[in-house]
C-alpha cells in the first residue's frame, strides 16, 4: 500500500484496463455475444413501446405469480450459461489427451467453476424457488405470499449475484477455486485475483435473497392458509415446501457467515482459515458443508414434491401412503444436518465419527426410497396417462434410484476413501442433481405451464426434448463412474493415459445429446407460443388435477381466487370437482366481495439496482462507491417505508365479472365432456 | 371449533391451529409480521452461532500472542451489559408508549434507547481501538480474529439497530402510529431484545469463560 494512493486508485479501486481479458478471445467473444443479446432486447423493448408494460407489469410487480415466472426464466437463461461451460468442459477433456487441449489451465479452472456455482445458485435454487412461488400460494387458497414487496426484493436480489457472475466474464476473471473456494487455495496468498472476490459478493448478495424467499414461503406456509386448510390436507408440494424452505433459514445463514470469514481474511488479513497465525482450514469444510448438504435437499424436496403432484394427477389417482410422505419429508429436513461431514471422510476424523457419518448418510436413504415407493404405489392400479410431466417424473425415479444406490455406495467412508474426488463423484452428484432436481423442475415447468400463461406447451417437442435428456444424461455421465473406477480425478486439463480417452470421447458425446434436448426445449417454447390459440387451457384444469391451483383460471387473476376456498379434506380441488358433478354444477352465485390487494412497487429492482453497484464497488475496492450503494439501498427502504397506499382495490364487480367469465368456460367444457374424467 | 376459540383465531398461543379439524384461515397481518420476522431472528441467532463456534474453535490459537485472559476487562464488560440491558428496558417502555399511542414518551423512550446503545457501542469501540492500539487487532492471531469478528458481529447489529431506532423515531414524528408502523415497530423491538440474548451469550462465552482460562 503507497502512502498516499493516486486519484485513479481512489476513484476506480483495483479497477484497470487489465481487467479486460484482450488476450483470451473465448471470455471476450462470449461476453461481447451476451452483451449484444441484451443491447438488442433492450432496444427492441424500447423501440416497440413495451417498456411501460415491463416496468408496470413485471419489473415493479409483487405479484407472487409474476415473481414466480421471473425466477424461472432467470434459471433457464443461466441454464443455458452453464450448459455451456459444461460443453467446453466435455469437449476439452475429450481433446487433452497428451495435449493442451483449447482452453489454458486458468481458463479451464474458471469454467468448472463458474459450472458448478451457476448450476446450484443460479439454475437449479432461482427454477425451485420460482415454481414454489408460483404454485404455493394458489395450492393453499391464498392472494398472495406474506411479504410481496420483500419477495419482489428477494428475487431481484438473486438476479443481482448472477449478473455479477456474468460480468466476471468480461471485466476480471471468475474464482478459479471449485464451485465452493477450499482455502488456503481461496486465500489471497494463493487467490490474489479479483475472481474469488467476484464469488464471494455474488454468493453474499444472492444469499440475502434466498433468504427473503424462505422467510417468506415458510409464513406464508405457517400462518396464511385459507379456511379449512390443516396442516394434513395441504398438498404434497406445500410440504416439501415447508421443509425446504425451513432448511433455507436454518442453513444460509451459516454460508453467509463462513463466507463473511473468508472475506474477512482476503480483504482485512484476518486468520479464519490461513496456514498461519492458528487460522483452521478444516473449520471452513465443516462450515461450509453445514450449509451445503441442508442445500443438497433444499434443492432436491421440491422436486420430490412436484413429483407427488405429477404422479398422483396422471395416475389419477390419490397419493399413495399420504402421511408417510410427510413424515419423511420432515425425516430427511432433519437428518439433512446430521450427514455433513462425509463430503470429506478423508479429513481424517478417526474411525468413530466417519462411522457414525457413515451411518447418517446411509440413514438418509431410507425416508427417501419410502418416496420412491409411495409414487410406485401411487401408479399401481392408476390409470396412468403419459404426458410429458409424468414421462419427466418416470425417467427420474429410475435415473434416482442409479444416484441413490451410487450415493450409498460413497456413504461407506473406506470406499469413499478411494472415490474420494474422482470422477466416481462427480457422476453420482450430476445422477441425483440432474435425474432428481432438474427433472424435476422440467416437470414442474411442463405441468405448471398451462397456468401461468393459459396454454399448454407442446406434448411432442417436449417428449423429443425429454427423450434427448435421458439419454443423453446416461450416455455423459455413465462413462464418468467408469473413469472414476479407472482412477481419474476430478478438474483435471489434460491427462495422459490412454485408457482414459474413448470413455471421455463418449461423455462428450453424451454432452451433444443433451444439447439436442436443450434446443427442442427452446423450440418446444417458440412453437408452444405460436400455437397458442390451439393449445389455450380454456377451464384452468388442463390435466385434470386434483389440488386448488386448478381451481382457478390460467393464467389465474391477479387476486387467485375470487372467493377464498373452504377445504374439507385431501385433494381440495378433486372433491369439489365430485361434488359440483352430483349437484350439477351448484348454478347459485357466491357472494363477491371487494378484494384489497397490494400495490406495486419498485422497491426490489431500485434496491437491487444499488446492491449490484456495491458489490461491483466491493469486487474492485472502490470504498466510495461501497458507501454511495449501501445509502441508495438504505434510502430505497426509508422510501418504500414511507409510502402512505400500499393496497389498492378491486371492486366486487370486477371480481364477480372474471369469475363469472371463469365459471362459464368450465360449465360449458364439462357438460360437454359428459360424465367423463 | 367453539366460537370462542375461532374469535381468538391464531391470537392464542396455546393451541395448535390447523392441526385439528377445520382450520380458521389466514392469520391477521400483524401476527403474519411478527411471525415471519421471528423467523429471520432465528436465522440471524443461526449466522451468530457459527461465529460462536468459530470462537470456540480458535479460542485457544493465539499465535504466540495474548489470551482473553491477558486482554478482558471484566469491569468494561459488565457496564457494557448494564447499559444494553438498561437499553432494552427503555424499549420496552417505547413499546407501551406505541400501544399508548403517546407520541411525546414513545420518542423520550426511543430516545433512552438510542443514548444507552450509543453508550454500549462507545466503550466497545474504545475498547476495540484500544487493542488495536497495542498491536493487538485482529489480525494477530486466529483467536483474535474470532473475537473481533464474533463481538464486532453483535455491535454492527446494534449499529443497524440504532440506524432503524432512529427511522422508526423520525417515522413516527411523520406519520404517527399507523397499523404498518405499529408492525414495524413490534420487529424493532423483538431485534432490539434479541440483541440482548446475543449479548448475554457473548458475555458468558467470550468474556466470562476467557476470563477465567
Amino acid at each position: 500500500m503507497p502512502a498516499a494512493p493516486t486519484v485513479e486508485a481512489m476513484m476506480l479501486g483495483k479497477l484497470d484496463w487489465s481487467a479486460i481479458p484482450f488476450d483470451q478471445p473465448i471470455p471476450l467473444v462470449a461476453g461481447a455475444m451476451v452483451l449484444v443479446a441484451i443491447l438488442g432486447v433492450l432496444i427492441w423493448v424500447v423501440v416497440k413501446g413495451h417498456l411501460p408494460y415491463l416496468w408496470d407489469e413485471w419489473i415493479t410487480s409483487v405479484d407472487h405469480k409474476r415473481i414466480g415466472v421471473m425466477y424461472t426464466l432467470l434459471a433457464m437463461v443461466m441454464l443455458l450459461r452453464g450448459f455451456a461451460d459444461a460443453i467446453m468442459m466435455r469437449s476439452q477433456q475429450a481433446l487433452a489427451f497428451h495435449s493442451q487441449g483449447y482452453l489454458p489451465p486458468e481458463h479451464f479452472n474458471q469454467i468448472f467453476s463458474a459450472h458448478g456455482t451457476i448450476m446450484i445458485f443460479f439454475v437449479a435454487m432461482p427454477f425451485v424457488i420460482g415454481l414454489m412461488n408460483l404454485v404455493v400460494p394458489l395450492q393453499l387458497g391464498v392472494r398472495d405470499v406474506a411479504f410481496p414487496t420483500l419477495n419482489s426484493v428477494g428475487f431481484w436480489l438473486t438476479a443481482t449475484g448472477a449478473l455479477l457472475v456474468n460480468v466476471s466474464l468480461v471485466v476480471g476473471e471468475f474464482a478459479r477455486t471449485g464451485w465452493l473456494p477450499y482455502p488456503p487455495l481461496s486465500e489471497l496468498t494463493y487467490s490474489p485475483g479479483v475472481g474469488v472476490d467476484y464469488y464471494l459478493w455474488a454468493l453474499q448478495i444472492s444469499g440475502i435473497g434466498t433468504l427473503v424467499a424462505g422467510i417468506n414461503l415458510v409464513t406464508t406456509v405457517l400462518k396464511l392458509r385459507t379456511k379449512g386448510m390443516t396442516y394434513l390436507r395441504m398438498p404434497m408440494f406445500c410440504w416439501t415446501t415447508l421443509a425446504s424452505n425451513l432448511l433455507i433459514v436454518a442453513a444460509f445463514p451459516i454460508l453467509t457467515a463462513t463466507l463473511a470469514m473468508l472475506i474477512l481474511d482476503r480483504y482485512f488479513g484476518f486468520h479464519f482459515f490461513t496456514n498461519e497465525a492458528g487460522g483452521n482450514v478444516m473449520m471452513f469444510m465443516n462450515l461450509i458443508w453445514a450449509w451445503g448438504h441442508p442445500e443438497v435437499y433444499i434443492l432436491v424436496l421440491p422436486a420430490f414434491g412436484i413429483f407427488s403432484e405429477v404422479v398422483s394427477t396422471f395416475s389419477g389417482k390419490p397419493l399413495f401412503g399420504y402421511r408417510s410422505m410427510v413424515l419423511a419429508t420432515m425425516a430427511i429436513c432433519i437428518i439433512s444436518f446430521m450427514v455433513w461431514l462425509h463430503h470429506f471422510f478423508t479429513m481424517g476424523a478417526g474411525p468413530d465419527v466417519n462411522a457414525i457419518f457413515g451411518i447418517a448418510s446411509m440413514i438418509i436413504a431410507v425416508p427417501t426410497g419410502v418416496k420412491i415407493y409411495n409414487w410406485l404405489f401411487t401408479m399401481y392400479g392408476g390409470r396412468i396417462r403419459f404426458a410429458t410431466p409424468m414421462m419427466w417424473s418416470i425417467g427420474f425415479m429410475v435415473t434416482f434410484i442409479i444416484g441413490g444406490l451410487t450415493g450409498v455406495l460413497v456413504a461407506v467412508p473406506p470406499a469413499d476413501f478411494l472415490l474420494h474426488n474422482s470422477l466416481f463423484l462427480v457422476a453420482h452428484f450430476h445422477n441425483v442433481i440432474i435425474g432428481g432436481v432438474l427433472f424435476g423442475a422440467f416437470a414442474g415447468y411442463t405441468y405448471w405451464f398451462p397456468k401461468a400463461f393459459g396454454f399448454r406447451l407442446h406434448e411432442g417437442l417436449g417428449k423429443a426434448a425429454f427423450w434427448f435428456w435421458l439419454v443423453g444424461f446416461y450416455v455423459a455421465f455413465m462413462p464418468l463412474y467408469v473413469l472414476g473406477f479407472l482412477g481419474m480425478t476430478r478438474r483435471m486439463q489434460h491427462y495422459d493415459i490412454a485408457a482414459w480417452r474413448p470413455w471421455l470421447i463418449v461423455a462428450a458425446g453424451g454432452a451433444v445429446l443433451i444439447l439436442i434436448g436443450i434446443i427442442f426445449q427452446i423450440l418446444q417454447l417458440a412453437v408452444s407460443i405460436r400455437e397458442r390459440k390451439n393449445l389455450r387451457d380454456r377451464t384452468g384444469d388442463p390435466w385434470d388435477g386434483r389440488s386448488l391451483e386448478w381451481a382457478t383460471a390460467s393464467p389465474p387473476p391477479v387476486f387467485n381466487f375470487a372467493i377464498m376456498p373452504d377445504v374439507s379434506g385431501e385433494d381440495a380441488y378433486w372433491s369439489m370437482k365430485a361434488h359440483a358433478k352430483q349437484r350439477d354444477l351448484d348454478k347459485s352465485e357466491p357472494d363477491y366481495r371487494d378484494v384489497d390487494m397490494p400495490r406495486n412497487s419498485p422497491t426490489g429492482f431500485v434496491c437491487a439496482f444499488f446492491a449490484t453497484i456495491m458489490g461491483f464497488a466491493l469486487i474492485w475496492h472502490i470504498w466510495w462507491m461501497v458507501v454511495a450503494g449501501g445509502v441508495g439501498a438504505f434510502a430505497t427502504f426509508v422510501v418504500f417505508a414511507w409510502r402512505d397506499h400500499d393496497e389498492y382495490v378491486i371492486p366486487a364487480a370486477e371480481v364477480a365479472r372474471i369469475d363469472r367469465a371463469n365459471l362459464e368456460e368450465r360449465r360449458s367444457l364439462v357438460s360437454a365432456a359428459g360424465g367423463a374424467g | 371449533m367453539s366460537m370462542a376459540a375461532a374469535a381468538h383465531g391464531h391470537g392464542d398461543p396455546h393451541h395448535l391451529h390447523g392441526l385439528e379439524e377445520g382450520h380458521a384461515g389466514p392469520a391477521p397481518k400483524r401476527i403474519v409480521t411478527g411471525f415471519g420476522f421471528w423467523i429471520f431472528l432465528l436465522s440471524d441467532i443461526v449466522m451468530f452461532s457459527c461465529f460462536f463456534a468459530s470462537y470456540a474453535v480458535l479460542s485457544g490459537k493465539t499465535a504466540g500472542g495474548p489470551s482473553g485472559a491477558d486482554l478482558f476487562d471484566l469491569r468494561n464488560v459488565a457496564i457494557e451489559t448494564v447499559l444494553l440491558l438498561l437499553s432494552s428496558f427503555a424499549c420496552g417502555l417505547a413499546s407501551i408508549a406505541a400501544d399508548a399511542r403517546n407520541r411525546l414518551w414513545f420518542q423520550l423512550a426511543m430516545l433512552l434507547t438510542c443514548l444507552l446503545g450509543l453508550g454500549f457501542l462507545s466503550i466497545e469501540g474504545r475498547e476495540f481501538a484500544d487493542l488495536v492500539s497495542r498491536g493487538y487487532g485482529p489480525t494477530r492471531s486466529a483467536f483474535l480474529s474470532a473475537f473481533f469478528t464474533l463481538v464486532g458481529c453483535h455491535g454492527l447489529h446494534v449499529s443497524a439497530g440504532i440506524l432503524w431506532l432512529l427511522t422508526m423515531m423520525a417515522q413516527v414524528f411523520a406519520k404517527g402510529f399507523r397499523a404498518d408502523i405499529q408492525r414495524r415497530f413490534l420487529c424493532f423491538a423483538l431485534f432490539w431484545h434479541a440483541l440482548d440474548i446475543i449479548w448475554v451469550a457473548v458475555f458468558s462465552v467470550v468474556y466470562l469463560l476467557g476470563s477465567a482460562a
